[in-house]
């Protein structure tokens, strides 16, 4: 192809996400979009299953059947949702399991938040609360964005969120309307959370790569700061309801902007974590590698069974 | 389906019949709590992605199952306690599942074969149980056969795949196959509360079911080219309360919460 009629196809394809058109996976599409989409989508099926770790951790410690069977499903959804995603990512081209070795080898990302411990039962509410309370912001826009499947994808995904994001405020009523223990432990986990979760809306807008870029594809609605803000307006009202305390001495409500000051986000301990040294890195990605690894013998038998099977179907038909 | 028998109505008046009858649906109820327990664990550390939703879902069955049993047995009590008094406060002692169930995830085709010797069974006793004289009862294993055939199914695909896969999952699933093999029999052991139970009507006689039980493990086995264990001795003792050095870990973790922060609310 020339360079004029690439030029061309790239003129219509920006038109089309102009018109608010989708692209499919069988759309011409630049490289350079192919590839931005494989690296947010993968990332982001990538977090949906290292993010099964931390809850994990509690499923067999539930303190009640109900709470036992609520988080196993919701565990259970975030496999689900990593199974959409890796779909949808593969009709860009690339096999889930060049994606699972990128994220197995480090060189694919996912969100940091989930290098932190679930310590006590209460960071079952807190993440619920606050770590899919941010993903919702970060996601709802993500279901009008411009590639077709991903999109789709993302409708299903927020709907199963916000029901996430409700069940854990409800640990975290249930922990705040109990023992004074329960209460303490409940606002620990917000201590521990709360920094975390403003980082998980991304670096500043300053310090930001991809906005730009990602603001003309859809990939993006609002800037990263725009987006905290949003979240943190939200999130105050509902601690406030609770009970508990944001560990921000520097929060207040600014009646000129009609919204919160917040305090200095440590940006250090963002890096820190985001470069694959917080606290729990190693183990999430020990964790991913060892269950691929350990499952290796099981795949390889379930494609020798499904080669046998055919090889006999065929034999028969032939026989026939 | 119809009872076999009909309940006397004054049946549950006396208090002997009412402790069997709960005796024998903690024995019932148990093996799905101490079942549902064991994949929990696996939950997140699947092979892949679809047998990890597909053992999540068994589990979130096996609990859903003991849920509606453990809140007929505090019916039963007729005091105050719960569901969760049930599940989560008792001594080791006191939890009369076989010890199949607690047997733990040694591997993928540990947890494939200790699930498919569980689901081949209860597929029979629910399939049986929809005949009990107690109608809570048949409502239950009417509500449960569904979900248990397809347990059954997904186990039985899954052994076939790893004995009729390659060299290393045969050698691994047989040898899962020998050590778990011993404690098949025990499904079939009856306590005097479940005695006590076949003889209202209330509880299948699965001995009956024995030999059907066997073939058709058996058979499924050789299709998937795994032998037959020949074993002489088996083991039991968990439906009378005597478990495995695996129970009070088991326990340890599951209690914890409820062990830790008394009658609290969660």
């Amino acid at each position: 192809m020339s360079e004029a009629e690439i030029k061309n196809l790239e003129v219509q394809f920006d038109a089309k996400i102009a018109r608010d058109e989708k692209i499919e996976p069988k759309d011409w599409m630049p490289e350079k979009y192919r590839k931005t989409h494989i690296r947010q989508i993968s990332q982001h099926a990538h977090s949906e299953i290292v993010g099964m770790l931390p809850e994990g951790n509690w499923i067999t410690r539930a303190p009640s059947l109900r709470r036992k069977v609520a988080l196993l499903a919701k565990v259970q959804d975030e496999a689900g949702h990593g199974l959409y995603l890796y779909s949808a990512c593969e009709t860009l081209g690339i096999t889930r399991e060049q994606l699972y070795e990128d994220l197995h080898s480090g060189k694919a990302k996912y969100s940091s938040i989930f290098n932190y411990p679930t310590m006590t039962w209460a960071d079952m509410g807190a993440i619920g609360w606050l770590v899919d309370g941010a993903a919702i912001i970060n996601q709802v826009p993500l279901c009008s964005t411009s590639f077709g499947p991903y999109a789709r994808a993302m409708v299903r995904v927020c709907k199963e969120e916000s029901f996430h994001q409700r069940q854990g405020y409800e640990i975290m009523l249930s922990l705040c309307n109990g023992s004074e223990e329960q209460k303490e432990m409940a606002q620990d986990a917000l201590n521990r959370w709360w920094w975390p979760s403003l980082m998980m809306l991304g670096p500043t807008d300053a310090a930001s790569t991809h906005t730009e870029q990602s603001m003309k594809w859809k990939l993006k609605r609002k800037t990263n700061d725009e987006l905290r803000q949003q979240f943190i307006d939200q999130t105050v009202p509902q601690a406030e309801l609770l009970g508990l305390t944001i560990p921000d001495p520097d929060l207040k409500w600014n009646d000129e902007k009609g919204s919160y000051d917040f305090g200095e986000i440590d940006w250090d301990e963002f890096w820190q974590v985001v470069k694959g040294h917080g606290p729990m890195n190693k183990k999430r990605l020990d964790d991913r590698r060892n269950a691929w690894n350990n499952g290796a013998w099981v795949r390889e038998a379930a494609t020798a069974y499904a080669a046998k099977q055919k090889l006999k179907k065929e034999e028969t038909a032939q026989a026939v | 389906m119809k009872p076999i028998k009909e309940l006397n109505p004054q049946f549950l008046e006396s208090t002997e019949n009412k402790k069997h009858l709960i005796d024998y649906l903690l024995g019932v109820a148990d093996n799905y709590l101490i079942l549902g327990q064991r994949l929990g664990e696996l939950c997140g550390h699947g092979p892949n992605l679809e047998p990890d939703i597909a053992l999540t879902n068994i589990s979130l069955d096996m609990l859903g199952q003991v849920r509606s049993f453990y809140q007929y047995i505090a019916q039963l009590r007729g005091d105050k306690s719960t569901e969760d008094d049930i599940a989560f406060l008792r001594k080791e002692r006191e939890y009369k599942n076989v010890l199949l169930v607690e047997q733990p995830n040694t591997d993928f085709g540990y947890v494939i074969v200790r699930q498919f010797f569980f689901d081949v069974y209860n597929r029979m006793f629910l399939g049986a149980l929809q005949q009990s004289a107690d109608e809570t009862l048949r409502a239950l294993a009417f509500k449960g056969i569904k979900e248990a055939s397809y347990h059954e199914r997904f186990s039985g695909d899954w052994l076939k795949r790893l004995g009729d896969g390659t060299e290393e999952s045969k050698t691994r699933v047989q040898q899962a196959v020998n050590d778990l093999w011993i404690y098949t029999d025990e499904l079939f052991h009856t306590t005097n509360a479940d005695d006590a139970m076949i003889a209202a009507g209330v509880a299948p006689d699965m001995l009956q079911l024995k030999e059907y039980y066997y073939e058709k493990v058996g058979e499924l086995l050789s299709t998937a080219t795994l032998e037959i264990p020949e074993v002489e001795y088996f083991q039991k003792g968990g439906k009378e309360g005597l478990h495995s050095e695996h129970m009070g870990y088991i326990l340890t973790e599951m209690q914890y919460m409820q062990r830790a922060y008394p009658d609290s609310k969660w």
